[in-house]
């Protein structure tokens, strides 16, 4: 076993794309996943905002898991694809590293569960793992369809870059776009590819939410882009599901495929559309258009 | 001849609390506020800031001076997408993002925060869910908020809510951990923490840091 | 005045002195108690106690009790050295004594200032008493050493701290050599269009000062040279000057730029340093038409006959002259100098490490150094303000604080950016007419007319928005923002974000070290501060000397300043260089280190450990030997030293043991 993997609550509804094509993409290149055996919630922002112990024990239970199940391994790897597990993670990770006093305190809480935390787990985000732990010839290889002709926008959003910028540029992150290229595609270069997409404010103050995500999408239609490419379930979402409501609201059509990046590095690999989940998607971009669009069509949205 | 009810907006001194700078700048890295240019970085690069009723610029001045129910009952804290952007261009190093979940923590606990605004709710529920079951269910938990504040919208959200069901992207059930007593030790073990050392919930290094 | 008078038996006659300083040492220790204490103690002749020891009367004490032989040597307890050792010393001078058969106990910063308890504070100065007796028991008479000084000055770097300050010292009569490392003198000021507040010409008030320079009788330029090594110590320094070819003989060449039309780059294919990357220059070149000397220089590393060897040379032939040299090779300069004065200037924050102001990224995005350029008359537009696609801009953005006040780049202030910010401000909108937007998060204008001038440019329509600016880039909301670039700022007086579409953006960038800065401190053996500037003596009352005695600074390589201050900082370098040359000789506080030759045994530890490098080992004899010109009396070799062969003057083993054995008779 390579890695751990850690969807996340997004990863098993709304994300469910995302885990779907993310384990298919490893499985194709070889690399062995294994689920965190009983994990729970991170806690996200909302734990965060009630009690901040609290929110540090939730992810110090998930470390403790992932050591228990890599007793042998000197280091867990866990693999977390969800942007916001992925900081409330690491954030964890490094504050009960530096502080004592809260190491020592959660520590204790977990001896109740006789669960123990020694700091050796290290937290990966899927394009880490894919861009730093893997050649690029290997992923070359790996491609059956070429994207050549596709232009995509590379959208990274906030919590894997900010504050923690652990395998990436912070202010021009470049890691997905790099991945696009050695698929054949042509990423953009674009101002707003770590510009908030309003988060969990589309469901709780859809006004801020839709006009965030409004912004990005009117800037990668603008720039003829074929699909937006995220790396978050909740970037994902609010740029995917609300398209006719914003077109609407703005008087202006975003009418724009977002994949997954790990659903486009399946097509390019020749993965079948079941195995990555793209049914999920509301705007359809399947193996078909893209062959389309390479061969000079026009994309066909919805 | 138009209504205008008078109103004046003077600030005395004694309806500020000045140990509220203290309390937030507890926070590890906190004090760096006591930094502050006002120099207005924060605001020009945070996306929501045109909604915010204070400036996350704003909110720190009203911090050090001590404007603690303002700070408070605010909509900016909540509004706060922890993106980050702040923190990371503040030329003074102030950790802005984790200043604002301070406030967050802070109104909870004293109950100043905005009642019927849907953040706090969903935060409410959400910690409610894990608590309970260590995990979230995405569906029972937009449902149980809509009905909470805002029952129309479900009913306008529910065209989306059936194409996300049919697309299987929305879990109608309760998802949960097996061990969950587990979770609930760790969790009641971590109380006793806090109630018996922390008056707060923040890390008591004081301004030294 | 009270006295105890007691007739020692040994050789040591001491007086001690106990101030008390008004109340501040009185409040806390009873000093006639201690003079009573120190009247007992062995080799004392007598103790007396006064209100101000450092006063007239209170100097004449001592002088008066050596003048007629009651001592030979004396103890004030008061304050700190710092403050009056020399005070004090120069008072058993008065008295026909040596100044170094004294000793001070500190019982005011070290007892009265820092103890609550009188008894406790009495008790410990009379422990500090009894120490700084017994050791002056045990002083010798010592001479300050003398150390002829060399009258000719170094002036390292030509811009305008460095003119200066070669012109004061020339004019004073000294033989001064002013090195550049550029082809020319002039510097940064030379590429600035007009200088703040009066908005005069930069060039029209320079080069009159540049061309007295080249005139100058008692000043020697080497421009196009850099100093490669420097020794020896204040007054007697041995640099050595290495002058790089420029392939013209300076003697004949009379600038009149035939050579560069000649030559066979039809159009200049370089990047023009002067212009900043603007423009291109060929080869060879004369960086700007004021340069001084206005003498060709050409760049080997371009050049297609250095690089290739064929080319048919049309520049020699074009030359009447006949200076085109291209056999010229690197000359070493060796020179002697009295004192040394840095003045090797700054350079300006490099913009594209802030990401999201987009410079390189998006075009028409300018530093200031650049715009200076573009509005200079001589410059690559020739004074017009255009944008990349040769059109006017109809709204320019200028940015405060780049790379200032930041953590994450540099701290500090840059103390002209928002100065020269205000006159880019007025520049351009003189010259286009276009709307100017100033972000500033702070006005700092505290010079000589600069409020004022400040006012001019409110009064002059010009946009001023207190927000620091967060991003610069290209996309737009709005039909006016279309293809233009977008800033976005907090406008934080006003308490609302705005986003402000400009044609044009000006970075004003901060003032940075050099970029060798720590490698040529180090060759001249100062310190640097923590950002890089070459560190004063004291920030408050030696802003232009330096930690290394001969050594001086101006201008802005000590820190970020604006003109007026580099010049008079230029002026009070050269006066102190002056006073320093002009006395003929340096005086050294004989607190160095010696060896005792038949102790040592030439095992060399003492030689590597020198900070000051003044040791050297005697070839002869293999024992060490002291430079007490250049010792600085550290001590690192007495205590290293194996043997005890190494001893110094003024803290001897037998000195210092006395010292501590007094402190702990009264413990």
């Amino acid at each position: 076993m390579d890695y751990l993997y850690y969807p996340g609550c997004s990863l098993k509804s709304t994300g469910r794309a995302y885990e779907e094509s993310m384990l298919s993409v490893f499985r194709k290149l070889d690399l062995a996943v294994m689920e965190l055996e009983d994990w729970n919630c991170c806690g996200a922002t909302a734990y965060m905002s009630i009690s901040e112990l609290k929110a540090f024990a939730l992810s110090a239970r998930n470390f403790a898991l992932a050591e228990a199940q890599c007793k042998e391994l000197s280091t867990a790897e866990l693999v977390v694809p969800c942007a916001a597990c992925y900081l409330c993670l690491n954030k964890a990770r490094r504050y009960l590293d530096e502080h004592e006093e809260l190491r020592e305190k959660i520590n204790r809480a977990l001896q109740t569960a006789n669960l123990d935390y020694h700091n050796r787990t290290r937290i990966r985000h899927p394009l880490d793992v894919l861009a730093n732990d893997l050649r690029p010839e290997k992923i070359k290889d790996a491609v059956v369809h070429s994207l050549s002709g596709i232009k995509v926008a590379c959208y990274y959003g906030c919590q894997i870059v900010r504050p923690y910028a652990d395998f990436d540029d912070q202010k021009n992150p470049h890691v997905m776009d790099d991945l696009a290229r050695l698929l054949g595609a042509e990423p953009i270069s674009w101002p707003l590819k770590t510009r908030c997409c309003g988060g969990s404010l589309m469901g709780t103050a859809q006004d801020v939410g839709l006009r965030l995500s409004f912004i990005i999408l009117k800037e990668a239609v603008k720039r003829g882009c074929h699909a937006v490419i995220t790396a978050c379930p909740l970037c994902q979402f609010n740029l995917e599901c609300y398209q006719p409501k914003m077109s609407n609201l703005y008087g202006e059509s975003v009418n724009i495929p977002v994949l997954y990046f790990t659903q486009l590095m399946g097509m390019a690999f020749g993965i079948s559309e079941r195995e990555l989940g793209l049914q999920r998607n509301f705007n359809r971009l399947d193996t078909a258009s893209l062959s389309r669009i390479s061969a000079g069509g026009e994309h066909v949205g919805i | 001849m138009e209504k205008w009810k008078s109103w004046r907006k003077i600030r005395y001194e004694s309806e500020l609390d000045h140990y509220f700078p203290d309390q937030i700048a507890s926070i590890p890295g906190g004090n760096k506020i006591f930094d502050c240019i006002q120099c207005g970085t924060c605001s020009g690069m945070c996306p929501i800031s045109p909604y915010m009723d204070y400036t996350p610029r704003q909110l720190i001045a009203m911090i050090r001076a001590g404007f603690k129910k303002d700070v408070l009952s605010s909509h900016t804290t909540w509004l706060c997408a922890s993106c980050y952007s702040c923190t990371v261009e503040c030329p003074k190093d102030i950790r802005l993002t984790d200043i604002m979940y301070a406030a967050k923590r802070l109104a909870i606990r004293e109950g100043v925060y905005p009642r019927r605004f849907p953040i706090p709710v969903l935060a409410a529920e959400f910690f409610k869910s894990v608590e309970s079951h260590g995990r979230s269910s995405e569906g029972r938990l937009l449902v149980r908020l809509f009905l909470k504040t805002n029952p129309l919208m479900m009913l306008k959200q529910m065209g989306l809510g059936f194409r996300l069901w049919l697309k299987g992207r929305l879990s109608a059930g309760q998802e949960s951990i097996n061990r969950k007593a587990e979770l609930r030790n760790i969790m009641q073990a971590l109380e006793k923490e806090r109630m018996v050392k922390d008056k707060t919930d923040f890390m008591p290094t004081g301004r030294e840091i | 005045m009270s006295a105890f008078e007691n007739k020692g038996n040994g050789t040591p006659k001491i007086g001690v002195y106990v101030c008390h300083c008004g109340i501040n040492i009185s409040g806390k220790v009873d000093v006639s108690e201690a003079v009573a204490f120190a009247g007992r103690l062995p080799y004392v002749t007598i103790a007396r106690e006064y209100k101000f020891m450092c006063s007239d009367p209170g100097q004449e004490l001592i002088a008066a009790d050596v003048r007629s032989g009651l001592i030979d040597r004396a103890v004030v307890a008061s304050c700190s050295p710092l403050m009056h050792e020399l005070t004090f010393r120069r008072a058993v001078t008065t008295g026909g004594g040596n100044p170094f058969m004294f000793q001070m106990a500190n019982i005011r910063e070290h007892v009265s200032w820092v103890t609550l308890d009188r008894v406790a504070g009495t008790e410990k100065a009379k422990a500090l008493i009894a120490a700084a007796v017994s050791r002056v028991a045990r002083h010798e008479p010592l001479e300050p050493t003398r150390v002829p000084v060399n009258p000719d000055v170094l002036v390292v770097g030509g811009g305008i701290a460095g003119i200066h300050a070669s012109l004061t010292l020339a004019n004073a009569g000294k033989k001064v050599y002013l090195v550049e490392r550029e082809p020319t003198i002039g510097g940064h000021m030379a590429q600035f269009d007009k200088t703040f507040p009066t908005l005069d010409c930069s060039a029209c008030i320079l080069t009159p000062k540049m061309s007295a320079v080249r005139a100058h009788p008692n000043i020697t330029l080497w421009t196009y040279s850099e100093v490669d090594a420097v020794d020896g110590y204040v007054g007697n320094f041995k640099v050595r000057v290495r002058r790089k070819p420029r392939y013209v003989n300076e003697d004949l060449c009379v600038g009149c730029s035939d050579c560069i039309e000649a030559c066979i780059f039809k159009k200049g294919k370089i990047s023009d340093e002067f212009n900043v990357g603007l423009s291109k220059r060929k080869p060879i070149y004369i960086p700007f038409p004021q340069a001084t000397p206005l003498v060709a220089v050409i760049d080997a590393e371009s050049c297609a006959h250095f690089k290739t060897g064929k080319c048919k040379k049309p520049c020699a032939d074009a030359c009447q002259p006949n200076a085109i040299n291209l056999e010229q090779t690197e000359e070493i300069k060796e020179i002697e100098v009295g004192a040394i004065i840095l003045a090797t200037g700054f350079k300006t924050f490099e913009a594209s490490r802030i990401s999201r102001y987009g410079y390189g990224k998006y075009e028409n995005i300018y530093t200031s150094l650049e715009v200076e350029r573009l509005v200079n008359a001589a410059g690559p537009t020739s004074g017009e303000i255009v944008l990349k696609n040769g059109e006017k801009p109809e709204a320019v953005g200028i940015v405060h604080c780049v790379g200032s006040r930041d953590n994450n780049t540099n701290v500090y202030c840059s103390r002209v950016c928002c100065m020269y910010s205000l006159k880019l401000a007025h520049l351009v909108k003189e010259r286009t007419g276009a709307e100017i937007y100033n972000f500033y998060i702070d006005m700092r204008t505290p010079g000589k007319g600069y409020e004022e001038f400040y006012e001019r440019l409110l009064r002059e329509g010009v946009h001023f928005i207190r927000g620091r600016v967060a991003e610069i880039s290209d996309w737009a909301m709005k039909p006016e923002e279309e293809g233009r670039i977008i800033i976005r700022a907090e406008d934080t007086l006003i308490g609302a974000v705005r986003r402000i579409p400009v044609d044009m953006v000006i970075l004003s960038v901060g003032l940075e070290p050099q970029s060798d800065a720590e490698e040529v401190r180090r060759r001249f053996n100062i310190s640097c501060s923590r950002e890089g500037w070459f560190l004063e003596r004291h920030p408050k009352l030696a802003p232009v000397s330096t930690f290394t005695d001969g050594v001086f600074l101006a201008g802005a390589c000590q820190g970020p300043k604006d003109i007026p201050d580099s010049v008079a900082q230029a002026g009070a370098a050269a006066a102190e260089a002056l006073a320093l040359v002009d006395r003929g000789f340096v005086e050294l506080e004989p607190n160095t280190a010696y060896v005792q030759e038949e102790i040592c045994s030439g095992c060399r530890t003492c030689t590597n450990l020198c900070p000051y490098n003044a040791i050297t080992i005697k070839k002869d004899k293999n024992v060490a030997e002291v430079n007490g010109a250049i010792c600085k009396g550290c001590g690192t070799c007495v205590a290293a030293c194996p043997s005890g062969a190494l001893q110094q003057n003024l803290f001897t083993d037998e000195q210092i043991y006395s010292e501590i054995r007094g402190v702990l008779s009264h413990v």
